[in-house]
């Protein structure tokens, strides 16, 4: 089973703890959602499990295995990671940008097996980028580039996504492709996990969703059950109107409570 | 765990089948053969082979280009077989600086496109750590300290050392993030400290004549060198071009950014290090035995991407073979121009150097403005 758990997760960041015994669990074929203000250590929690940041203590598991003990490729093609505001250096063709997720199975954009042309094709064709193949990565829109960075994390096949804010700065249309992605892959039997701050949008697509508040789990389960105007007013600090449009979650931020009214800054 | 679905196998897709991939082939995406070939994804080999070709003649242009006037054939007759004279001159005056420029054109080369690859800056060099002369520094302050003659194997060491030292100080002012700016300006400060310290030495001096003689030196220059300075360079270019190559798939991943390098699997500490010791070994054993010779390293890649394409782990080699000719094409038209005494080929080099990398900036600016070293 490729079911990812942190146990009693604790990062510090310097003198900061950034994350504080954390206990959670990515179960396959869900999309899982994380959501929570500024600075509630979403990003810290996200290279965490990704195994990219050493813990201070506890473990992050993975199928059984310490995620801390895995070596370098073992883990890489185990984890597919997204991070945040990715981009590329050079203007390489689309297809090389992503044939770079099988360097984990030890393939070379120039070198890949029958194999890894496959995944890299059927990556390509889960972003909807067939088209684009030849062009210069860096000569594309920040929608474009976006599906070629997640395509990338999906050539690697690895049964573990994490992708930490993979709609940031995108366009409503975009979004929405590349949450239809995620569901997708999870869908397909995957461990999808994303960082998320369009609340309305992490209630459509999540099968679950975290709130991280300073560090800590605040709650965690069905979109109807974590995000409730309580909720939302006690760790964001908003004042929200929470409405079920014909059954679908809708969160309207109205107005930024006074700060004494929060828990969080 | 591999045998986890993949995004092909998700229920209503459909399968990864042949005709997909034949359809990508057909429409030319990849290995695509017109677009990608004239722009992207040309042969590389060819341009090896055209690499190669272009040193060989540049060799044998270099045995025979000399002020002793010996024509091409005896030239080469001379290298193989006792030609008196001849062979004096072409064995040890026009051989040893021949595969000096080769060996130093190629590392010089070869870090610089693992620099770039590292930094992910097309601007990158061992100059903008002021490795060069903080180089040079080490191995003046070792020949005035009298420790050493100028023959002796402390002298690439004291050099390499130098180096190290500049790398080390213009990461640790600039910090690992520093954007290009920083990096660029901590660089020509530390530089400009070393070429200080050099400068003092040097008026320091009692000796006017070694004064003189370190002065050309640091000009860089492969007048008169012999083969034991071949023999006192080649080990550490060798170690070098070990240490830069061994990087190269992680090059590959860091072209997405270190996050996503190290979620590849890429061990980005272990990179950071072949490629600062590979380009201050590199560079410390070149200035030891020729001087300062700067922008090699920063042009070659920029020759060899329009045929190699962007992958920093394609670049190196080619850009390794195109340093090399380049400098050898340099050595051979410093003996060319006319003047009462030979031009110093790092002079040569910086007066073409110079203007190329004005022009990549002028080229560039928009994108290295907001891009982080």
């Amino acid at each position: 089973m490729t079911e990812l758990q942190a146990l009693g997760l604790s990062v510090d960041l310097g003198s900061r703890h950034a994350l504080a015994r954390i206990d959670l669990t990515l179960r396959p074929g869900r999309l899982t959602v994380i959501v929570g203000p500024n600075g509630a250590g979403k990003t810290t929690l996200m290279r965490a499990l990704a195994g990219l940041l050493e813990p201070t203590g506890g473990q992050v598991i993975l199928a059984g295995q310490p995620v801390a003990r895995m070596e370098g490729a073992e883990r890489a093609r185990a984890i597919a990671y997204l991070p945040q505001g990715g981009s590329v250096a050079w203007p390489l063709p689309v297809f090389d940008v992503v044939a770079l997720g099988r360097l984990p199975h030890g393939e070379k954009p120039d070198g890949l097996s029958s194999r890894g042309r496959e995944a890299v094709a059927a990556a390509i064709r889960a972003v909807g980028l067939e088209d684009f193949t030849n062009r210069a990565a860096t000569e594309l829109s920040g929608g474009e580039r976006a599906r070629v960075l997640l395509a990338r994390a999906l050539a690697t096949q690895a049964p573990l996504l994490l992708a930490d804010e993979p709609v940031a700065a995108l366009d409503p249309r975009h979004q929405l492709v590349v949450l239809d992605v995620l569901k997708r892959q999870a869908r397909a039997g995957r461990t999808v996990a994303a960082v998320m701050h369009d609340l309305t949008l992490a209630a459509r697509f999540a099968d679950e969703i975290i709130l991280l508040s300073q560090g800590r789990v605040a709650a965690s389960g069905a979109p109807e059950a974590v995000l409730t105007e309580e909720g939302l007013a006690a760790h964001f600090g908003i004042q929200a109107h929470v409405s079920h449009d014909g059954g679908r979650l809708v969160v309207v931020a109205d107005r930024p409570l006074p700060a004494s009214g929060r828990r969080d800054t | 765990m591999r045998a986890a679905p993949g995004p092909a196998s998700r229920p209503g897709a459909r399968p990864p089948c042949r005709a997909f991939l034949d359809d990508i082939g057909r429409r030319g995406c990849y290995p695509g053969r017109d677009k990608i070939n004239s722009r992207m994804r040309p042969s590389r080999l060819s341009l090896t082979l055209g690499l190669v070709l272009l040193i060989g003649g540049l060799s044998a242009a270099s045995l025979v280009i000399g002020p002793a006037p010996i024509a091409p054939v005896r030239a080469m007759t001379a290298l193989v077989s006792d030609q008196g004279a001849a062979t004096i001159v072409v064995r040890d005056i026009r051989l040893p600086r021949t595969l000096l420029a080769l060996l130093i054109g190629w590392i010089f080369g070869l870090t610089g496109a693992g620099l770039q690859g590292l930094l992910r800056n097309p601007l990158a060099d061992t100059a903008v750590f002021g490795a060069p002369q903080a180089a040079a520094f080490g191995a003046v302050l070792v020949i005035y300290s009298g420790l050493v003659g100028a023959l002796s194997w402390m002298l690439p060491f004291a050099a390499i050392l130098g180096a190290l030292a500049s790398v080390a100080l213009v990461v640790a002012v600039a910090g690992r993030r520093a954007t290009v700016v920083v990096l660029v300006l901590s660089g020509l400060a530390v530089g400009s400290l070393a070429g200080a310290g050099t400068s003092l030495a040097i008026s320091l001096s009692p000796n006017p004549f070694a004064v003189t003689e370190i002065v050309f030196w640091l000009l860089g220059s492969f007048e008169d060198r012999s083969m034991v300075h071949v023999w006192l360079a080649a080990p550490f270019i060798v170690a070098a071009s070990g240490l830069v190559l061994a990087s190269s798939n992680g090059l590959r991943a860091l072209a997405l950014g270190e996050e996503t390098a190290r979620s590849l699997g890429a061990n980005v500490t272990r990179l950071r290090l072949l490629l600062v010791a590979g380009a201050a070994i590199g560079t410390g054993a070149s200035v030891a035995v020729a001087g300062s010779i700067g922008f090699v390293g920063l042009v070659a890649p920029h020759l060899v991407r329009p045929f190699a394409g962007y992958d920093p782990a394609r670049t190196l080699a080619p850009a390794g073979l195109a340093g090399a000719a380049l400098l050898l094409a340099a050595d051979c038209a410093v003996r060319l121009i006319p003047s009462q005494t030979e031009i110093k080929v790092g002079v040569l080099t910086a007066i073409l150097g110079v203007p190329f990398f004005l022009w990549v900036i002028a080229r560039r600016k928009a994108e290295l403005s907001e891009m982080p070293a």
